[in-house]
Formats: structure tokens, sequence, C-alpha cells
């Protein structure tokens, strides 16, 4: 159970009337504060599927787990990256639905076509499964085309599905998605969670002396 | 932080001021006729969100426009030159909420130099480009340049950069800390003899009444800043003329048509209202701070008998000469964690290049580079990872793991030159969804503009190599085709042949029409115009202010 504070809890304290000035030198009193609020509203019981069946999520929870697998760090079935989908394709995707729905099965029939005997992608070995999306991959047509906005071009099934899973893994865990679920995403890219920092913030401004001007006069504009 | 208490003007009762747009430049123009004392109404197309609605979600943000004009509902067309038929396609972003694209930027707030408002009388025609002298020189906006960095809240160190422009005062703030990516490029640049500096930013290092100092959140650019402490109009200029009680902020109020009467005046401002009804709010004064995209289309939409080509556009330049600023990119991998996604984007910049030897060069142009992290995690994880990274799978997510903490980007900006044919117009086919024809872009870069992004370029890629980067790649600079920064539209010129506006922000052909915003711009500077457009809209408030106690607007 992760018992960050989200930036809600975070702004239901700026909008009771204290000052931001104050907020930003008594954060860390704060924070802890919030930390209980959040932990306490967390202990719901796991989310339902709004779009996919049962059958279909363990598909999309198993293409994902191939797109971001999971290795020492977490990966897309952590994160709950099929949650994130499937609230996606009912709400702010609902355009992608028609993709999924008819990709599924035509994935499916790669999984068939590419093994016989091998029923469903889920049921196929980790090396079946990439060779499965490597297929797909090969053929996808690759554009820039966004992905939660309609009217674009056309994009391949594997595409969408690849940036989808991208942003389930990633998107701001506290964000009212369903993805990076406990942060796991960006636990596994080294993002803290934290909603504050101060510095020093990596390896290199840690033994940063303090600024030193330019030793050299200044010179005409250089070419 | 809520809206305040505000007059409620009605759209029959003649306001002083009708300010249409409440971004960098409205905001400001609003905050100072009411501390003036005029009565003043700010048309906002946009929503009015405040603090509680900032979020850091990537999706609302980024690809659904929460905080940006909406490419299904404003479309844009595209077409490189105006013998070829435009396509529809995404050209413009801006800000589409209270405050503007000043609540989204990066706030970059460099003041412009010296030699940006007498480039013409400098380096003399640039073949291909229309360049000008501004009627303004840098002294005469000096103490605007100041006022914006001690009322909006500007930090930085002066005296840094030995190339910065004269100054009357320093900065009312230390700068923001120092990033890990902002050493390596500081460490790196004095080896190459260069003379980086503390980036001026319009972010608060410092508290100030009502609002906290950053708090290196990381969602900065193209986010908006949920402690205030990005010195967005809406966190600073807006609420100081709400304070003043004859402010009126006025937002989903869409304007698309100003009226004169029969004497030639403006008689204020028509828009659609939430529910698209028209409505006409009167004004003594119209002063258009709508961007400068928005400002010359909606000159064009209020085309009458007197001016069919367009309202104020008895020159034929309104929307002529668009500017972009020329960008390109190198990007470096490092040893050790940077963690540069803690914090605002920029710490250390330089202007070693920014007045370049055309002899020497071989093209007319300068610029800066910066070192910055700007991507959040889902548009580092599809557009940060070097050249041949896998695109999934183990190989993607173990670049993906080791490189967001150690990624950083070197951005080169500079020069446009302004061109004629660069130009914003209507589309004479596509509508938006209030039935208003679309804004049609042709944009072409000069030549030159390619070129000094080139060159800037090879600069941060040898910048990268000084500092170590482990991996280096650089995404080489193209011709344009989408732009945030909107400038020089409609032209500040003593000339009424050649320019739409006066020094005093007047324009030509109406006397109680002003503009004020990023189409007054004559130069494009080197690539960070807001500072530049919020000093003139402080200066543009001093002059209409002056011209309305004469007497001399009516």
């Amino acid at each position: 159970m992760d018992c960050k504070p989200s930036r809600r809890d975070f702004l239901s304290q700026t909008l009771t009337g204290i000052s931001a000035a104050w907020i930003s030198t008594n954060w860390p009193a704060m924070l802890s504060a919030a930390t209980h609020a959040r932990a306490a509203a967390q202990s719901g019981a796991p989310a339902k599927f709004e779009f996919f069946s049962p059958e279909q999520a363990a598909e999309v929870d198993a293409i994902s787990a191939r797109i971001i697998p999971t290795t020492d760090t977490p990966g897309a079935h952590e994160a709950g990256v099929v949650f994130f989908i499937d609230r996606a394709l009912v709400t702010f995707a609902k355009e992608n639905q028609k993709a999924y729905a008819d990709g599924l099965p035509a994935l499916q029939a790669r999984v068939v076509e590419l093994f016989p005997g091998v029923s469903k992608f889920s049921a196929a070995t980790p090396e079946q499964q990439d060779q499965v999306l490597e297929s797909l991959d090969s053929q996808a047509a690759r554009g820039g085309r966004n992905p939660f906005r309609s009217g674009g071009g056309a994009q391949s099934f594997f595409e969408t599905l690849r940036i989808h899973s991208i942003s389930g893994f990633l998107i701001d865990p506290d964000a009212d998605k369903r993805g990076n679920r406990d942060g796991a995403g960006w636990k596994a890219i080294g993002r803290d969670r934290e909603h504050m920092f101060t510095a020093p913030f990596g390896y290199y401004d840690k033994d940063y002396p303090g600024w030193q001007p330019n030793s050299a006069a200044a010179e005409k504009p250089k070419s | 932080m809520t809206p305040r208490d505000q007059p409620k003007y009605k759209t029959t009762d003649e306001v002083d001021f009708v300010v249409v747009g409440s971004g960098a430049a409205g905001g400001i123009v609003a905050k100072e006729l009411s501390e003036n004392g005029f009565r003043v109404v700010v048309l906002e197309q946009g929503p009015y969100l405040t603090e509680k609605d900032f979020i850091h979600d990537e999706i609302e943000v980024l690809n659904r426009d929460l905080l940006t004009n909406h490419p299904e509902l404003q479309p844009n067309t595209f077409r490189k030159t105006p013998d070829e038929k435009a396509k529809r396609q995404r050209a413009i972003a801006y800000g589409r909420l209270v405050g503007g694209t000043s609540t989204h930027f990066t706030a970059n707030f460099w003041r412009f130099h010296e030699i940006d408002f007498r480039e013409h009388s400098k380096v003399g025609d640039v073949p291909g480009a229309a360049l000008a002298d501004w009627p303004i020189t840098y002294a005469d906006l000096e103490p605007y340049y100041t006022k914006v960095e001690w009322e909006i809240g500007v930090s930085g160190l002066a005296g840094a950069s030995p190339f910065d422009p004269p100054r009357s005062k320093p900065y009312p703030m230390p700068p923001l800390p120092v990033k890990s990516g902002g050493v390596v490029f500081e460490r790196a640049a004095r080896k190459l003899g260069w003379n980086p500096f503390p980036a001026p930013m319009a972010i608060l290092s410092q508290p100030r009444p009502g609002r906290s100092a950053c708090i290196n959140c990381g969602f900065c650019l193209a986010f908006a800043c949920e402690v205030g402490a990005k010195s967005s109009s809406l966190a600073t200029a807006i609420r100081m003329a709400e304070k003043t009680g004859r402010c009126e902020i006025r937002p989903n109020s869409y304007v698309h048509r100003i009226e004169l009467d029969a004497n030639g005046r403006a008689t204020g401002a028509v828009y659609f209202d939430a529910q698209r009804n028209v409505q006409r709010q009167k004004a003594k004064a119209v002063v258009l701070c709508a961007n400068g995209a928005e400002t010359p289309r909606l000159l064009l939409l209020s085309a009458n008998k007197q001016f069919p080509d367009g309202l104020a556009n008895s020159s034929g330049k309104v929307g002529k000469y668009l500017m972009f600023n020329s960008g390109a990119m190198s990007m470096g991998v490092f040893e050790h964690p940077l963690n540069d996604y803690k914090g605002f984007a920029v710490s250390r910049i330089l202007h070693d290049f920014y007045e370049l030897d055309p002899e020497k060069v071989g093209f007319h142009g300068g610029g800066g580079l910066d070192a910055r992290f700007d991507m959040t995690p889902i548009s580092f994880a599809l557009g940060g990872l070097p050249p041949g990274t896998p695109r999934w799978g183990k190989g993607f997510k173990d670049t993906l793991s080791r490189n967001f903490t150690r990624t950083v980007e070197i951005f080169c900006h500079g020069t446009s030159l302004p061109v004629e044919n660069n130009s914003f117009s209507l589309d004479p086919d596509l509508k938006d969804a209030w039935g208003l024809p679309a804004l049609r872009m042709t944009y072409k870069d000069h030549p030159d503009d390619v070129k000094l992004s080139n060159w800037l370029n090879v600069r941060a890629g040898e910048l990268l190599q000084a500092a170590g980067a482990q991996k280096q790649w650089s995404f080489p600079a193209g011709e344009q085709e989408f732009s945030v920064h909107l400038l020089g539209t409609c032209r500040m010129g003593n000339d009424p042949k050649t320019s739409v506006i006066n020094s005093d922000h007047q324009t030509h052909d109406v006397k109680n029409l002003f503009l004020c915003d990023g189409s007054s711009l004559v130069t494009s500077g080197r690539g960070q115009p807001t500072m530049t457009i919020e000093a003139l809209a402080f200066r543009a408030s001093d002059r209409i202010r002056d011209l309305a106690k004469r007497g001399e607007l009516s």
C-alpha cells in the first residue's frame, strides 16, 4: 500500500485559506497529516472492469506485460496497466473501443497462426508472445498520431497498445485514471513520488560550491 | 484562491476598456488600467480555472488540451507558401484559460537586448526578410522590464551574464537552485570559454504574499502551477486587477468581432457567451491582447465597409511577418543521476552567441543555449530515448529506467527573421465549432533561421561532449510547421503603410483600438518573447492611460 500524499490532499489544505507561503515552509508537517487521510481512503475493494471481459482483460494484461515486462523492478502488470486501459476505453479514449474490439480477435488469430495449438496470447510462452508482438509491430504504420484523440489517421492496434501501456505505466498515480498503481511505474524509472523536492536534486549539484562569476571578462560575440 | 468578488458590468454599460484576452499582456493591461481608476471588462475565451484545477495528469494536460486551444473545436490549417492549398493540421498551441499561455509556459524570462530593437540599422537588409527597427529602443522599455521583474516576480542574478543589457535594478529575488543538468552545463561551457549564467525565470525562489516559492514538483512546462509559484497572469496581474474592484474577468467569452460606429470608433466587442449566444460589451476603448494568432484573426474577422481587408488593416500587414523563434535540441545521458525531473525546467543558460557575425558564420541571427529537462514521464518514454532504443520490451524498459534520471536536453533558441509571406489568415473553407473561419498558417522558415539552429546545435553537441556525456544525439532543425511563439503579426512602427500599430500600441487606423501581445513585436528576439510582451504591456498601459486622461480616445 502506497501512503504518499496525493496532490489533492495537498490542495485541500491550500484551499482552506492557509497562505501558500505558509505552506511552503510548513510542508513536512502537512504531509504526515495528509498521509493518514490517504491511507484511510485507500482500503477499498479491487476495481471491476468496465469495458473488458475477464478473458479480454487477461489478454491485455499479458500483452502489456510484454511491452513493459517485470524485471527486477515492477512492470505493466504490477502497475495495473490493464485497469488504466479499461478505464480509458469507457472515458477519455472511447474512440479506441473499436480498435480493441477488432484488434484482440485479430491478435488471437495471429497467435494461432504462428503457434498452432496455443489458444490465446496469455497461454503462450513469453518468447512466443514476443514473436506475436514483433510480427504485429513490424506491420505497424508508425506515426505520431495522438492515441487519446479522435480524428487522426490510422494507427495500428499494436501502436495503440504500446502507447496505452506506456501511458498507464507512467501516468501520475494520483490522476483519476487507475494507472501506475502504487507508483510502480515511477519506481521503475527512478522517479520519486513526492510532490515537493528540495535541492540538491542529483549527483552533480550535491557538491556545487555556489555560483562563481565567470572569470573571463566579457568578450565580444563569438562566432 | 478562487476568483475574488468582481463588479458585474452590464453589456450595455459602456465601460472604459474592454480587454480581449487575459494572458501575459491582457492580465497586465487589465491590472494597470483598473489600478488607474478605469472600469475594465476582460473577455477571455477560456474557462476560469484556479489552482485546485491544476493537475499533473499528462493525458488531460498534454493530450486532451485541458489548458490549451482544442484542435477539434478550433482547427487550424497549414501551408508553406501562399500558392499552396492549406491542409488541416494543428499549427499552434496557446493557453485557453484565464491567464492564457502564461499559465503553462516554461517561464524563461530573458530581456531582449539592445540589438533586437535596432537590428535593421545595425546589419542592414537581409535578403528574403523584412527586417525593421522598432519605433522604441531598449532604453524605452528598460523601466518596464524592471517592473515585470518586481511586480510579476522574476528570479535571477543581475550581472551574471557579461552580455546582459544595462538594467536599473537587480532582480527582486535570487535565482532558483541549480539543477544537476545546470551544473554539467556550467562546467562544460566554462571549459569551452563560454559564459553560462543562472537562468532568469518567472518562477518564485522566495514566497510572496499568497504565493508559494517553487516546490520543484517537476510538472512545469505545459502544466499550470498549483501553488502560484509560476508568475502567470493568473497568479499575479489578474488577482491584482480583481483587487481594485473595478475589473471584471468574464471567462468563456469568445470575441469574434469588433464593431465601429459611424465615426470609425470602436464601440466594444461582440462575443459568444458560454451558451453561444451573441453578446455585445460596450466600451469607450478596446485593447486586443488575444495573442499573435487570435489578435490578427479577430481583426480579419472584423472586416467591414471601411476596412474590407480587415479592421485596422489599411496597411495590409495584419497577420503578416509571423515569427516563431527557431529551435533545435541535443540530448545527453550522463553516468550518474541528474534527477532533472525535479524542479522547473531551466537553471543555466548562455548568451555568448546572441549576436553572431554574419561575415564569419554565413547567416544572419543569434541565439542562446540552455540546459533543461522539460519532459514528463510519459512524454520522456515516448520521445526522450536515444535513437535505436527498442520501442517496447526489456530493452526499452531497461533504457528508460536508466536514462530517465540521467538525461538532459541542451536547447538552442534563436532568431526568426520576419518574412512577409509568413502569416495568419482566414481559411476560406474550414470553420471552427462556432462557424467562424479557421486560422490558416502560412510559414516557411527563412533559410538563415534553419542554418542558425543547426549551427547552435553543433555548439550544443560540443557542450555535451565537454560535459562528458556518455551518450549524445541531436535533432537537426528542419522547417517548422507548428509553434507556441506567435510573434510579429501586427507589427509596431511609425509608418502606417508598413505597420499596424504605433509606438503607443494604438492602431494607425482606429484611434480607440489598441493591440498588445506577441503580435506587436517587430523582431523575434532570440527565443524567449514573453518577458518582452509583458514589458510592452506595462508600457502600453501607461501610454493608453495618458491618452485616455487627455481625452484623446473619445
